[in-house]
């Protein structure tokens, strides 16, 4: 065993330090607070799961993210919790069976099995709300308006939020009739935003003209507030969901827009992150020097179906390490140095300056460094009195 | 205030092909990319920066954010997943095929037949979406020689003339897939810088139409 073995950590895997960790804890705080204000209850999934009840209607993508271990004592297989919304989902569905809607906040570890460079590696903390019980766009309005607010409180600036709704793709496919491998071809092909591929495979098997060319202009359909206009003339013959998804994104924008006129709104109708499980609008926020989203949310109605409760849901998570990295100040220093002494009068008035929720360093006997290492700015001080008093250091 | 554009190039053929699209769209280098040692460039707009690195980091790069966009070939694309990454535009330069090949004559008889390339991922895709067991050898370079030094039972690689296949006495099988160079753009610049994108995009889109015709429709 070389010396590396024994400090080295597993890949993706990291350990919080301070003064990052302190900067964490706090925000947690922060943000488990606004949550709290706005009527969230908080939540605490457990770390494991049984998999049936962990990766129930999550699509293969999350399966693949799971730990996976045998629990010794029914045989059964567990996993680790990659993603706390199913958690939740199941929480409300099944342990909870609140009446009218619930609004849950969480904020947990979790692991991933693959490492995402940007989303915390293999380890990042997951923090975010869900509502359930209402199906307006009211409700996603208030997830959106949270998750701003989030932001905001993380320090982040020039703020950008993406808006998509999935409903307008699934309806569009539906009519449209594909076998499996032809959707899968035109789901991928939007993805990537490619016109040219998209173009191929739609007129390969879509023979409806009209409909095609709505497949085809969806990979065009992404930019700025004026994009839903344009959307209202693609889709002027489309199925009327269309039309409806289109007012609810409309309805949003005008939301946000007059709660944060400062955010950047961009309309992404292509959008096709999570299809397995979102059935309504979706959204990402990003910020500059940031190559990935660092909030993403959106609408996955009856997630809680296979608990026996469906149930209209709505919700945002985001990773904390990320967010804590937003606006990041070494901390100040703020403590007072007490000297290694045991008179009973000073630690008296060690007792008062804590209470009063002053940090206090005593030294310790024989102990080289001084108040500059250990963050303080002020020290205690016997006067010509024989009283301990505050004074600044230079 | 404008905000900065970094375009990613991949070096080497495809740049050769690239410079003069790129001129095109009205984006030029302000010096001779050939002949200097730099990786990062200015060009003739103040805001568009350019870096010239090894194909196949270029959808890294424009993937973790590094570089807003870049050229990539389909077949490094292919190689490298998509994820995080937009392809709008096919700049349909650098065509060639991705293809099986083997000794030209030999029947590939094995059970478990091994594979040289360097495209490892996609050899493994395809192998196993056609039920063949395939034990994928990774190579850097040179894949002709694999099946004569009996190495390999068949090799995947970029094929353009078929002429280094045929000086080796090997042939073509399988098509893989057809490869051009795309554009490809990371979703988070799309997202925060797409009145910058949407221009440039539209630009280049009209430097390659004007010479192949409407690019949406696939040749």
């Amino acid at each position: 065993m070389t010396i590396a073995d024994r400090w080295l950590l597993p890949d993706g895997m990291d350990e919080v330090l301070p003064p990052q960790a302190a900067r964490m804890e706090e925000l947690r705080r922060t943000l488990l607070d606004l949550y709290y204000r706005w009527g969230y209850d908080q939540v605490m999934p457990p770390p494991v799961e049984f998999l049936n009840s962990l990766l129930t209607g999550t699509g293969t993508d999350l399966d693949l993210q799971t730990f996976k271990l045998t629990d010794q004592l029914t045989g059964r297989m567990m996993g680790v919790s990659a993603d706390v919304t199913p958690q939740v989902a199941r929480m409300d569905a099944h342990s909870m069976k609140r009446q009218g809607p619930a609004r849950l906040s969480y904020c947990t570890n979790v692991l991933r099995a693959k490492a995402d460079q940007y989303q915390g590696g293999r380890s990042p903390v997951q923090v975010g709300v869900e509502l359930f019980g209402h199906a307006g766009e009211q409700a996603d309005l208030e997830i959106l308006n949270l998750a701003l607010s989030s932001l905001q409180v993380a320090g982040g600036e020039e703020i950008h939020l993406a808006l998509g709704h999935i409903g307008i793709y699934r309806s569009l496919v539906q009519v449209a009739a594909l076998e499996s491998a032809q959707e899968r071809a035109i789901f991928e092909a939007l993805e990537l935003k490619s016109p040219g591929d998209l173009g191929k495979c739609v007129r390969d098997s879509v023979s409806d003209t009209t409909l095609a060319e709505m497949l085809i202009a969806l990979a065009e359909l992404h930019g700025g507030v004026e994009v839903l206009d344009e959307a209202r003339s693609v889709f002027a013959e489309a199925p009327p969901a269309v039309g409806a998804a289109l007012d609810q994104l409309e309805s949003l924008v005008e939301g946000v827009r007059s709660a944060y006129p400062d955010i950047d709104l961009y309309i992404d109708l292509a959008e096709l992150r999570g299809y397995q499980y979102h059935t309504g609008m979706m959204f990402a926020a990003y910020v500059p020097g940031y190559g990935q989203a660092i909030a993403k949310g959106g609408r996955y109605d009856d997630s809680g179906r296979a608990f026996g409760r469906a149930r209209p849901a709505t919700g945002f998570s985001m990773d904390l390490k990320l967010l804590a990295s937003l606006a990041v100040e070494p901390p100040a220093d703020d403590g007072i140095w007490a000297p290694a002494d045991d008179c009973p009068s000073l630690r008296d008035s060690v007792n008062t300056l804590r209470s009063q929720g002053e940090r206090v360093v005593q030294a310790l006997p024989g102990q080289r460094t001084g108040p500059e290492q250990h963050r303080c700015n002020r020290q205690l001080m016997k006067d010509g009195n024989g009283h301990w008093q505050v004074s600044f250091l230079n | 205030m404008s905000k900065q554009l970094i375009l990613a190039l991949s070096k080497g053929r495809i740049l050769e092909e690239t410079l003069p699209l790129l001129a095109d769209a009205g984006i030029e280098p302000s010096e001779d990319i050939d002949k200097s040692r730099k990786l990062l460039f200015d060009t003739n707009l103040p805001n568009v920066k350019l870096v010239v690195i090894r194909a196949t980091d270029v959808p890294t790069y424009v993937q973790l954010g590094a570089a807003d966009l870049g050229v990539a070939g389909k077949d490094v694309l292919m190689e490298h997943g998509a994820e995080g990454l937009y392809e709008p535009l096919d700049l349909r330069i650098a065509k060639c095929r991705l293809m099986t090949a083997g000794i030209q004559g030999a029947e590939p008889a094995r059970a478990r037949r091994r594979v040289a390339t360097k495209f490892v991922d996609i050899a493994r895709r395809y192998y196993a979406e056609r039920g063949i067991q395939a034990e994928v050898i990774k190579l850097y370079g040179g894949m002709e020689l694999a099946p004569l030094m009996n190495l390999a039972d068949e090799i995947v690689d970029i094929v353009d003339t078929g002429n280094t296949l045929r000086a080796n006495g090997m042939a073509p099988r399988e098509l893989i897939a057809d490869i051009s160079t795309r554009l490809v753009v990371n979703k988070a610049a799309m997202t925060m810088k797409h009145e910058q994108l949407k221009p440039l995009i539209d630009r280049l889109r009209e430097a390659v139409m004007s010479r192949h015709g409407d690019p949406t429709v696939s040749a």
